[in-house]
């Protein structure tokens, strides 16, 4: 499935610096469909080069980072559960920095 | 509370609480209520101007400085303040007012971003740096002293700097971009740390009236995720149709500044973080708290007077920017911070001491013996 992933708010710098990423994730064999938790997990794994703890906390995204699911908060799409579909835009910004 | 399973992804179940035309594009946490983007940037911004007029923070002809770091608290603050003096005739005289502490790869790169919104917000910009009103930079202090208790230095500087920048401005107020997560951490973070006179102080939206400059906190009830979100435009979306763009892209810098994450204040910021998810109300609601402490009358508060070195603010004989430069230019680092012993002049006193945090001192303790 093919998907643009951003980063932002300092996050991109545990992805080589890059903010803007267009991915192509496998699907989980005899899956159909993608949820916001497979593609954490693959985030994780290929994505994120180093302090994978700036990122995630557990299975979710560290308390403190937002998650927008072609521009649409993922809190209203129901957080991990979240289907993705082709060419979805998910864009995680970090707020823990200063101001 | 989270009806998410049920919701398709595209949320055609439910449209925006506020004017029930758009699909909701954010949940708000202080209201769990679900908004769309036209309808949350009104609502974004009226509340703003409702906490700056029902707290009377400003008033007509006044001059107005705005600490501007170059990131996103300060730049949503530079922008929708002069939207919103523009708007509604708030007659103010606005400038951007930044400091340099003088850390390499950090603020040289944030400097750069407040120097463009002085461009693109027409608004003068005045930068102070620690090198001139010190002699040093930040990245020189933390030779000397290693990468504990930085923020201590930082924090007492730069809140000088800022107002000696706001007396060369000749400006009436300062207002900083202090959020609700902010103001909660210091709660929190006063409250863990027993520094009674800074608890009944962190909560008032105006603070330092008797003092050089006063300073205000327009988002104080503002919260952080919001103030993240405001900027972000609609551009990228490849799948919706939307018809307006009048908002433009803020540009601001973002980094965690290379000395922070040995900061005390970084255990409050997870666990607020930690109690948002669960209960986003949280935060304003250590605020009300804050707000309604009171201290008892037989405690025994800090008397304020003045600094005998400097003449700037202080509750001790000298005040804690000269107690920490005396320090550094003694070869003496530990002077004003954590348990100091055979102190001559009588600055490391037990009030001193116990307004910083001193990491090392909290793991060198044994169980059942903390008293910092």
């Amino acid at each position: 499935m093919h998907l643009t992933l951003e980063f932002g708010g300092g996050l991109e710098l545990l992805c080589d610096s890059v903010k803007i990423h267009n991915v192509d994730v496998e699907l989980k064999k005899g899956l159909e469909k993608l949820t916001m938790k497979d593609l954490l997990a693959w985030v994780r794994t290929n994505l994120i080069k180093e302090r994978p703890e700036m990122f995630m906390k557990g299975d979710t995204v560290r308390p403190g980072v937002l998650v927008l699911v072609n521009d649409c908060d993922w809190e209203l799409s129901g957080q991990l559960e979240t289907t993705l579909q082709e060419k979805d835009v998910v864009v995680f910004i970090s707020t823990l920095h200063g101001g | 509370m989270e009806e998410g399973n049920k919701i398709p992804k595209s949320a055609s179940s439910r449209l925006c609480c506020r004017c029930n035309e758009r699909k909701p594009a954010l949940k708000r946490p202080k209201t769990l209520e679900q908004i769309c983007r036209k309808c949350f940037y009104e609502v974004f911004e009226e509340e703003i101007h409702q906490v700056i007029v029902g707290n009377q923070l400003f008033k007509a002809g006044e001059r107005v400085a705005i600490g501007a770091s170059g990131g996103k608290d300060s730049t949503v603050l530079a922008y929708v303040m002069s939207e919103l003096n523009r708007r509604h005739n708030y007659g103010l005289d606005l400038f951007l007012l930044s400091v340099d502490e003088g850390i390499t790869g950090y603020r040289d790169d944030s400097l750069e971003t407040v120097k463009r919104n002085e461009v693109q917000y027409g608004l003068p910009l005045k930068i102070v740096s620690y090198k001139e009103l010190y002699g040093w930079t930040m990245d020189e202090i933390v030779k000397v002293i290693g990468l504990k208790n930085n923020c201590t230095f930082c924090g007492v500087f730069r809140r000088q700097a800022l107002d000696r920048g706001a007396a060369y401005l000749k400006v009436d107020k300062l207002v900083t971009g202090h959020n609700a997560d902010d103001i909660a951490e210091t709660v929190l973070l006063n409250i863990l740390r027993g520094d009674v006179a800074r608890l009944s102080r962190c909560t008032s939206i105006t603070t330092g009236e008797d003092g050089p400059i006063p300073r205000c906190k327009p988002f104080k009830y503002t919260y952080e995720k919001e103030i993240v979100i405001y900027p972000c435009s609609y551009c990228k979306n490849l799948n919706q149709n939307h018809t307006y763009a009048y908002f433009k892209k803020l540009d601001y810098f973002s980094t965690e500044c290379i000395y922070s994450p040995n900061a005390y204040r970084g255990f409050a910021r997870e666990f607020i973080k930690d109690l948002e998810r669960i209960r986003p109300r949280a935060i304003v609601d250590i605020i009300k708290s804050g707000e309604n402490f009171r201290i008892s009358t037989s405690t025994k508060m800090p008397e304020q007077g003045t600094c005998e070195r400097c003449g700037y603010i202080s509750s001790q004989k000298w005040c804690k920017a000269c107690v920490l430069l005396e320090g550094l230019n003694r070869g003496l680092p530990k002077l004003g911070i954590g348990r100091s012993r055979g102190l001559e002049n009588g600055n490391g006193n037990r009030k001193d001491m116990e307004q910083n945090g001193d990491v090392r001192s909290i793991e060198s303790k044994q169980c059942g013996s903390l008293d910092f």
